[in-house]
């Protein structure tokens, strides 16, 4: 869990900072991505870097999946008369939505590959092989930003809980300092990355990048 | 004042439980929570019926016997155990809900009265130390530094409760677990046995049925000895350095 969420931290950072190449116009953006494609090259063949990232990813997600779902298992076997009265006390908002918030952000990806990736939706109906074309074209459309603006929220809450339990569970917080340390990083990636993702469709959406 | 209480009834761990309705005048605020339990039995014992059946010891604070759900919250309002807890907490009038620890490794044996043995039995898997008894060593022979003793203290501080399990919405015993591995792991004499224990006492943990710790905190805010997260991250670290030696 705590492993496979530190890759999936670190490949949100980057692709974080990618989309935030919208900023810097049309021909940036498009060459950013065209990049990424030729990365490597001619070591690696075309796309080369892109599927060592890929499959990277898929096996993080694979071992990310299992571990929640023992955890779930094991969670729901543990109490299986519940409490008629249960308060929550010491705990945060998003570690107890870790399980259907990733739900909710597992059913984001396969929405958010099959709009850039698999199919290329275009809700404008114009073209789809250009990139920046792409992302404007889409979050003009005020509910195809709605969309990504409430599964940055829940990624946002993902990893709020996420990088300080990642931490805590490799054994890097056995002092109440770290511990405060690892809570805070926890609201900077949340609130960097979360924030950070929602700007491009948020200034699309208000005509500044056009 | 009156308070009326809505306590968990099962007659045995075979049969199904209920929550039933009680009503109890005349409470002294001065009262613990289980000297008003015992007035409530009291009434039932001339009403002839059946006493509720709970546990409870030493009545002060430090065995770990008594512990109930009190509306919701594991050892009731207060930071403390439940016979430390007494009715000034509550209000005239109020409604309480009691119920037993809700774990499927602690079944319960009568009405509020649960089965702690899991506890006990991740014990026998490696919480101690082997050390051959007989006359005290001298206590400066072997020296520990202050900061390790502390922690070693703060975490010995646990008294086995299992409030941790009860609060957790897991159902995990990692509090209680990383506690043991840190009272131990601090002090020299835990050495030995370090990467044994710790990889025992997980394995204990996990049959017995206890859920996987995802660090949601619930445990250490119902802990009534206040033992920190810091443990478990503890026992997450000895459990890496002792695979990483081959256990």
């Amino acid at each position: 869990m705590a492993v496979s969420g530190l890759l999936f931290i670190a490949f949100v950072l980057l692709h974080m900072y990618g989309n935030l190449k919208a900023f810097a116009g049309h021909d940036s953006y498009n060459t950013y991505a065209e990049h990424l494609r030729t990365f490597g090259e001619p070591i690696l063949p075309r796309e080369g870097l892109l599927w060592i990232l890929r499959l990277g990813l898929i096996a993080a997600l694979a071992l990310h999946l299992y571990s929640a779902l023992a955890l779930w298992h094991r969670s729901g076997k543990a109490r299986t008369s519940k409490y008629v009265v249960k308060k929550n006390l010491g705990s945060s908002f998003s570690s107890r939505t870790m399980r259907w918030g990733g739900v909710t952000l597992l059913l984001f990806v396969v929405w958010h590959l099959i709009h850039f990736t698999i199919v290329k939706v275009n809700p404008d109906g114009g073209a789809t092989n250009d990139p920046y074309n792409l992302v404007v074209d889409s979050f003009q459309v005020w509910w195809m930003t709605i969309i990504y603006l409430v599964a940055m929220a829940a990624l946002g809450l993902h990893l709020h809980h996420g990088t300080w339990s990642s931490l805590q569970t490799l054994g890097w917080t056995s002092t109440a300092a770290a511990r405060t340390r690892a809570k805070i990083a926890g609201w900077v990636v949340a609130i960097v990355i979360a924030g950070g993702f929602s700007l491009v469709p948020l200034f699309v959406l208000f005509g500044v990048i056009d | 004042m009156k308070v009326t209480l809505k306590i968990w009834r099962q007659p045995d761990s075979a049969s199904q439980g209920a929550m039933h309705t009680y009503e109890v005048d005349q409470v002294s605020e001065d009262m613990s929570f289980l000297e008003m339990l015992d007035v409530l039995n009291e009434q039932l014992n001339t009403q002839g019926e059946d006493p509720v059946a709970f546990d409870s010891d030493c009545r002060e604070g430090i065995c770990g016997m008594c512990g109930l759900m009190i509306n919701g919250q594991a050892h009731g309002p207060e930071v403390t155990t439940t016979c430390q807890l007494h009715m000034r907490s509550f209000k005239d009038g109020d409604e309480i809900v009691v119920e037993p620890w809700r774990s499927d490794a602690f079944p319960v044996l009568k009405d509020l009265v649960v089965d702690r043995g899991a506890l006990d039995r991740m014990i026998q898997a490696g919480g101690f130390i082997s050390v051959n008894t007989g006359s005290a060593p001298e206590a400066h022979s072997v020296p520990v530094p202050r900061d390790d003793a502390v922690r070693a203290f703060n975490a010995a501080a646990c008294i086995g409760c299992g409030a941790c399990v009860a609060a957790c919405p897991n159902g995990s015993a990692s509090l209680f677990l990383g506690a043991k591995i840190t009272h131990l792991g601090e002090l020299p004499q835990g050495q030995p046995e370090r990467h044994s224990r710790v990889v025992d006492m997980v394995a204990q943990h996990d049959h017995e049925g206890f859920g996987g710790c995802t660090n949601i905190g619930e445990c250490t805010a119902a802990c009534p000895k206040e033992i920190p997260l810091d443990v478990i991250s503890q026992l997450n670290r000895d459990l890496r350095v002792a695979m990483a030696h081959g256990h």
